[in-house]
């Protein structure tokens, strides 16, 4: 097994390949615990490093320029890029605008989605050049008009770097925006660069815009440049617990207790271990999971830096989570839904336009852990419709059975009625037979009975002296 | 006289048309069942058990809009199900009927032991689903995506070569657990054994 050999290969349309970070051997195709809030296990590829990054032969390198947008979507694709801003959606699908829509801007988000983390922020500042590279590649497969970098004013130093690189390739434009939570989220930082806003059940597509985080850019410009597929990225690892908090560049598939001994974790202190944010990460059951293409941020909070939250009391109805959310949505109605279990009325308030940012849970007074209830809506919505579409199925497959029973019926039916017409038939058929073969029995026998009475006769007369009768009828007799 | 034959036609003139309107779209609209049956059926969670009583969630159904059946007859449906027939139907809400033993049970599929099959397809005619394939002597299988778990394979087998095995949780189907359960708001714990397994633990892997 070579560093960059394909090992899963993509099923499905939302779906990319995954490639070997290391070289080495594999040991096992198993189900090992995986970053989930669910804390089970799925298929991973377990691969035994023999420590010398031995990389498959590259192949001829791509000059984008001159290569078809469709085909670049299916280099992406081969890469195994996905979003490395957090969601993880499959890059060559962001990069398809779709028949005849034209894409106005192609925004680089560069804004860090929460705090604590600095992966994107580390990479702006080390590699703004090929981060840049990568756009004006995404921008070719898009046919974007225009190419805007968004950063934040807590990040200078990535600021500075992108704007001078871009200053020296030209026609990229890079935004200083005010910090705030959350406008890493793609139509919030849409809203805020361009004052489109994406509809409800829409996409930003759908407002002429395409956002990529600048992690997706880098890693489409090693892949379209150098041929190499996604198999590292760059991870936050930080909390209270780590004494030396640093961002890595980390081979896919290294286990989390790696990074937390690299970075000096006193494993004691650590009460919460999050993958992600803190607002909206989630909490990792064990040490003993892999780095995939979405980890940003590992946290080793300690209890006094992340204190269990407290219990929660009435909802009041004060409003505050309603004036503070990004999406404009009211999330004290979907609370009061969502934890009545109406998961109708949940849905008429535009549950599923909830981006899970916590903004609500946070400021709540009554401390109600509001987005856990979203997310148990959610969740309730999702496996209703699973069950209604096996209830469909059933249903079809039942239909089809009652159906074919009754055809079976009627042919066990036909068939029967067919022989007994034939059985009905047969008797009259062999008595008709039998009458001709008995009638053709008399015919003979009247005949010889005839015959011979004719004989008797000739020879009465030859006693009588008569001439003889012909000699014919003497043979026949014999 | 006069006054009283005028409005006669406007109203006969009127009333023709309408009533020839209404007897084309009484046959050319014609329902062939009753709307509401479609739509019981449509909240049954489509077993095809026959624990109701009936032989089928449509007959299941079809009862229940004649008014013979109650609404509380379905365990694979569950307290969910009768809810949901209740509010259909504007009915009050029951439990469910043969009370704890009907209690809902997890989702569960059908598996044979395929060692001891003997191919003797009664399993296959008592699947209300056609999930069960195979041939006379030869091996029978169930396919676990389109099995409903009605359990009416089990009783004909006669080798007893048939189990229920519930669905087991994966990724996909996982759901984010409502908050109020007690000990499942907060996240589980780290490290479910002992603290002090937690440095032994670690000097395995350094």
């Amino acid at each position: 097994m070579l560093k960059g050999q394909l090992i899963a290969k993509a099923s499905g349309y939302v779906s990319v390949a995954v490639h070997a970070s290391s070289s080495g051997r594999v040991v096992a195709v198993e189900e090992h615990p995986v970053p989930h809030p669910s804390g089970l296990s799925a298929p991973c590829v377990i691969i035994e490093t023999d420590g010398r990054e031995r990389w498959v032969p590259p192949p001829p390198p791509v000059d984008y320029t001159r290569t078809d947008p469709s085909h670049l979507r299916n280099l992406v694709r081969e890469a195994g890029i996905v979003g490395l801003g957090g969601a993880g959606f499959p890059s060559f699908i962001k990069l398809n605008p779709g028949r005849g829509r034209q894409v106005e801007t192609l925004i680089l988000n560069g804004v860090e989605c929460e705090p604590y983390i600095t992966c994107d922020d580390a990479l702006m500042r080390e590699r703004p050049r090929e981060i840049l590279a990568g756009a004006h590649i995404m921008r070719h497969a898009l046919q974007a008009r225009e190419c805007v970098v968004a950063v934040e004013d807590n990040k200078p130093g990535a600021y500075e770097a992108m704007r001078e690189a871009a200053a020296k390739e030209g026609d990229v434009r890079v935004v200083l925006l005010p910090t705030r939570y959350p406008q890493g989220s793609e139509k919030q930082l849409i809203q805020v660069l361009t004052g489109k806003e994406v509809p409800s059940n829409g996409l930003p597509i759908d407002v002429g815009v395409v956002v990529h985080n600048v992690g997706t850019a880098y890693a489409v410009y090693r892949a379209i440049r150098w041929g190499e597929p996604l198999v590292s990225r760059v991870v936050t690892v930080t909390g209270g617990a780590v004494r030396r908090p640093r961002n890595l560049r980390v081979p896919l598939g290294t286990p989390v207790v790696h990074l937390l001994r690299e970075c000096g974790a006193d494993f004691d202190r650590i009460d919460r271990l999050i993958m992600g944010g803190p607002m909206m990460g989630i909490a990792l059951h064990t040490w003993d999971v892999p780095v995939v293409k979405t980890t940003n941020c590992i946290i080793a909070a300690t209890a006094e830096e992340m204190p269990p939250p407290e219990p929660p009391m009435p909802c009041i109805r004060c409003g505050a989570c309603m004036d503070v959310c990004p999406v404009g949505l009211l999330p004290q109605q979907l609370y009061w839904y969502a934890q009545a279990r109406d998961l109708e009325r949940v849905q008429a308030y535009n549950l599923f336009d909830c981006i899970e940012c916590g903004c609500c849970a946070y400021v709540c007074p009554s401390r109600i852990p509001l987005v856990q209830y979203y997310r148990f809506a959610k969740g309730a919505i999702w496996a209703q419709e699973r069950e209604r579409q096996k209830a469909d199925l059933a249903r079809r497959r039942h239909q089809a059975r009652q159906e074919r029973l009754e055809r079976e019926k009627r042919e066990r039916a036909e068939r029967l009625r067919q022989k007994k017409a034939q059985a009905a038939r047969a008797p009259q058929e062999a008595v008709r037979q039998a009458l001709e073969r008995a009638q053709a029995r008399r015919e003979e026998a009247r005949r010889r009975a005839q015959e011979q009475a004719r004989e008797r006769a000739g020879l009465a007369r030859e006693r009588a002296g008569a001439p003889p009768p012909p000699p014919s009828s003497g043979d026949r007799e014999g | 006289m006069d006054g009283l034959i005028a409005p006669l036609l406007v109203l006969g003139a009127l009333a023709l048309p309408s009533g020839l309107l209404l007897g084309f779209a009484a046959v050319r609209f014609k329902v062939e069942e009753d709307p509401v049956v479609d739509q019981i059926d449509a909240l049954l969670p489509q077993t095809q058990c026959g624990q109701c009583g009936y032989p089928g969630c449509r007959p299941y159904a079809e009862a229940i809009a004649r008014g013979e059946a109650d609404i509380n007859q379905c365990p694979p449906g569950g307290e969910a199900g009768v809810q949901a027939l209740a509010d259909l139907l504007g009915r009050e809400p029951k439990p469910l009927r043969g009370g704890t033993q009907a209690k809902e049970k997890v989702r569960a599929v059908a598996v044979i032991d395929e060692d001891r099959c003997i191919g003797c397809t009664l399993c296959i005619q008592a699947c209300p689903v056609d999930a069960i394939v195979g041939a006379a002597k030869q091996m029978h299988t169930v396919i676990a995506r389109e099995c409903t778990g009605c359990e009416l394979c089990v009783p004909p087998c006669p080798v007893d070569c048939i189990r229920m095995e519930p669905v087991p949780e994966r990724i996909d189907t996982w759901q984010w657990p409502y908050p109020d359960r007690p000990g499942e708001e907060e996240p589980a714990p780290l490290f479910p054994g002992a603290p002090s397994q937690r440095p032994a633990a670690l000097e395995r892997r350094v």
